[in-house]
């Protein structure tokens, strides 16, 4: 049984047209297939791999170098919230909230939360130095979050 | 000195500044249609008698990679445009694709023209997703407005842009790691030559360009470039090796000041003018103790050290790595060293790519060194241990592939150069400011 849809695959195949060979599409399957499925499956990689007519330990090869993607083992919560740690942060308070909210949610960086909601990550550099300390829920950036700010937008989810 | 106008910064925060609408209306793509009338190597000249450096950290002359290009090359060419920004500290190119994403596009489509490339890919950090979004929908308002596609404003020029969204890895902002990541493989950087302008992307001509820097050819290209030259430091006429610091330049300002921010400023702004003045001085009255000039892999200086001018020759008279990305962070006199340290060698090992055996194993020793410090169990010869091992990695000992080992290894120089009384002291004290917060976020 194949793990990908055909609008999954009809996505994937849109973006040949964009690079001079297939393997380029590799990132974009990849984000693809998470953000739908929340991990990408050894399955998946191998149905990216016939798509894009590459081996799947090249897609695997690629896949496992970007800490970003999650295989079966280890799936992703419907959000996942990243606390920057970078020295930006951490000098206004950064390392603390990650703490707040690692004793909130009752998990540590990279777990998930017992309801499958939130996964929790600290982040290398956010960007977003001047709001400081920042966070970011899937690809959306709070700044100058407090562990009480933190709590009202975790709740809101 | 009379008080800078800002240029790149000038449409953000104004109402729509994201339209291409709006854009126009301010006068947007002239100098597109300026450039388009001029034959690709004219626009290369404009550009390299501008001064124009890079904005990405490396400070290259953009002019002059351009002509590293083959001469009579039958295509395809490409641009690369690199928005993977995410040295710790820097967030210019983030706040001008979220405001004015335009005025990156038509410094891309001049610069496409100019290169004589037909296809720009733009990579951007995965993170930036708002950025993505404002940026998604301007490439879509150039295509309706026929700005991009098969005949860029009636000229017969053929202009794809293309969004592609990195996975958080810094190292994808080394030209080549991005390269090999938009290609769809792990970013493991390129051992140059060959250099990109030879064969890059695809194995053809590629020019990577941060996204600062195309903002800047827009301009550069609308106003001339004796307008550019007019600002920031001119060439030391004693050094022939000094390309000069041209031009206005986004300075990120974080960490210990009362107003962090992204100021614009000419060129060769000292780091005290920027905390004093724009960024309203250090909060609860306390001093500062050290300053990074540009991203945490150009080092740190001292207090002694901020009236040293922040152009692309200053920070490196400080014994500094270089200007790199003029995001300059301050960090108070309340603040351990040892401790801004470890996040330095923390972010560098985790961030490390792996590929070469000296900065995969040296960013992961400095880290697990100055964590063993920090835990009160240091000794006196661990940081002669740790000079070693910095002095050892690097494309300047000529162990490694990319700049990402030279970057790690030289907050470690820098502190222990200039701050060691005070690692010697929390050493002989076997201080331990290891916070029960870090326990979550250990290496």
């Amino acid at each position: 049984m194949p793990v990908l849809t055909d609008s999954m695959r009809e996505r994937i195949t849109s973006l040949f047209a964009r690079y001079p060979n297939k393997q380029a599409v590799t990132l974009p399957a990849l984000h693809l297939v998470q953000q739908e499925f929340r991990h990408v499956s050894l399955e998946a990689v191998k149905e990216i791999a016939a798509l894009l007519e590459l081996r799947p330990a090249e897609v695997h090869d690629t896949m496992s170098f970007y800490g970003f993607f999650r295989d079966e083992q280890h799936p992703l919560g419907q959000h996942r919230v990243w606390v920057c740690r970078s020295l930006s942060c951490a000098l206004r308070g950064g390392e603390e909230l990650l703490a707040a909210l690692c004793e909130r949610l009752h998990v540590r960086p990279g777990e998930t939360t017992a309801d499958g909601k939130i996964t929790l990550e600290f982040a290398e550099c956010l960007g977003a130095c001047e709001g400081a300390p920042c966070i970011l829920v899937d690809d959306q950036c709070a700044m100058h979050v407090t562990a009480e700010k933190a709590e009202q937008i975790l709740r809101n989810l | 000195m009379p008080k800078f106008k800002p240029v790149l910064l000038a449409r953000v925060g104004k109402p729509d500044s994201a339209l291409l609408s709006t854009y126009q209306r301010d006068g947007g793509y002239e100098a597109l249609k300026k450039a388009l009338s001029m034959p690709p190597d004219d626009v290369i000249n404009v550009v390299k008698e501008s001064g124009l450096r890079g904005r990405g950290g490396a400070g290259f002359p953009t002019g002059v990679k351009w002509t590293f290009l083959p001469k009579g090359h039958p295509g395809p060419i490409y641009l690369a445009v690199n928005a993977d920004e995410s040295e710790p500290g820097t967030f210019n190119n983030r706040i001008l694709m979220e405001e004015d994403p335009h005025q990156i596009l038509e410094g891309i489509a001049i610069s496409c023209h100019a290169i004589r490339a037909n296809t720009a890919y733009i990579y951007l950090r995965y993170e930036y997703g708002k950025s993505y979004r404002v940026l998604e929908r301007a490439i879509e308002e150039c295509y309706a407005a026929g700005i991009f596609g098969g005949n860029v404003l009636g000229t017969g020029f053929r202009l794809d842009v293309y969004l592609h969204r990195g996975a958080a890895a810094y190292i994808c902002g080394e030209e080549t790691g991005l390269i090999e990541s938009l290609e769809g493989k792990r970013a493991w950087p390129r051992i140059k030559p060959p250099f990109p302008a030879i064969e890059g992307l695809f194995r053809k001509p590629t020019i990577v360009n941060n996204i600062e820097t195309m903002a800047c050819v827009t301009h550069i290209l609308g106003r001339g470039a004796a307008w550019f030259k007019s600002i920031g430091v001119p060439a030391d006429p004693a050094n022939p090796r000094d390309a000069g610091s041209y031009g206005p330049k986004l300075y990120c300002l974080s960490g210990h000041v009362n107003r962090p921010g992204c100021y614009e400023l000419p060129l060769g702004v000292t780091a005290r003018e920027l905390i004093e003045e724009h960024g309203g001085g250090v909060p609860h009255g306390r001093n500062v103790k050290a300053v990074v000039p540009g991203g945490i892999s150009m080092g740190f200086l001292a207090a002694h050290e901020l009236d040293i001018p922040l152009d692309f020759n200053g920070p490196g008279k400080a014994g500094c790595l270089g200007l790199g990305t003029a995001a300059v962070i301050v960090i108070d006199d309340a603040t351990s060293m040892v401790d801004v340290l470890y996040n330095c060698c923390r972010f560098f090992s985790h961030e490390s790519c792996g590929q070469c055996t000296p900065c995969r194993e040296g960013t992961a020793w400095m880290t697990k060194i100055l964590h063993r410090i920090r835990s009160g169990q240091g000794e006196l010869r661990d940081l002669d241990l740790l000079l070693e091992v910095a002095g050892s990695m690097g494309i300047i000992p000529g162990t490694t592939i990319c700049g990402l080992s030279d970057g790690a290894a030289w907050p470690v120089k820098n502190a222990l150069q200039k701050f060691r009384p005070e690692f010697e002291a929390y050493i002989r004290e076997r201080r331990s400011t290891l916070k029960p917060a870090e326990m979550w976020s250990a290496h």
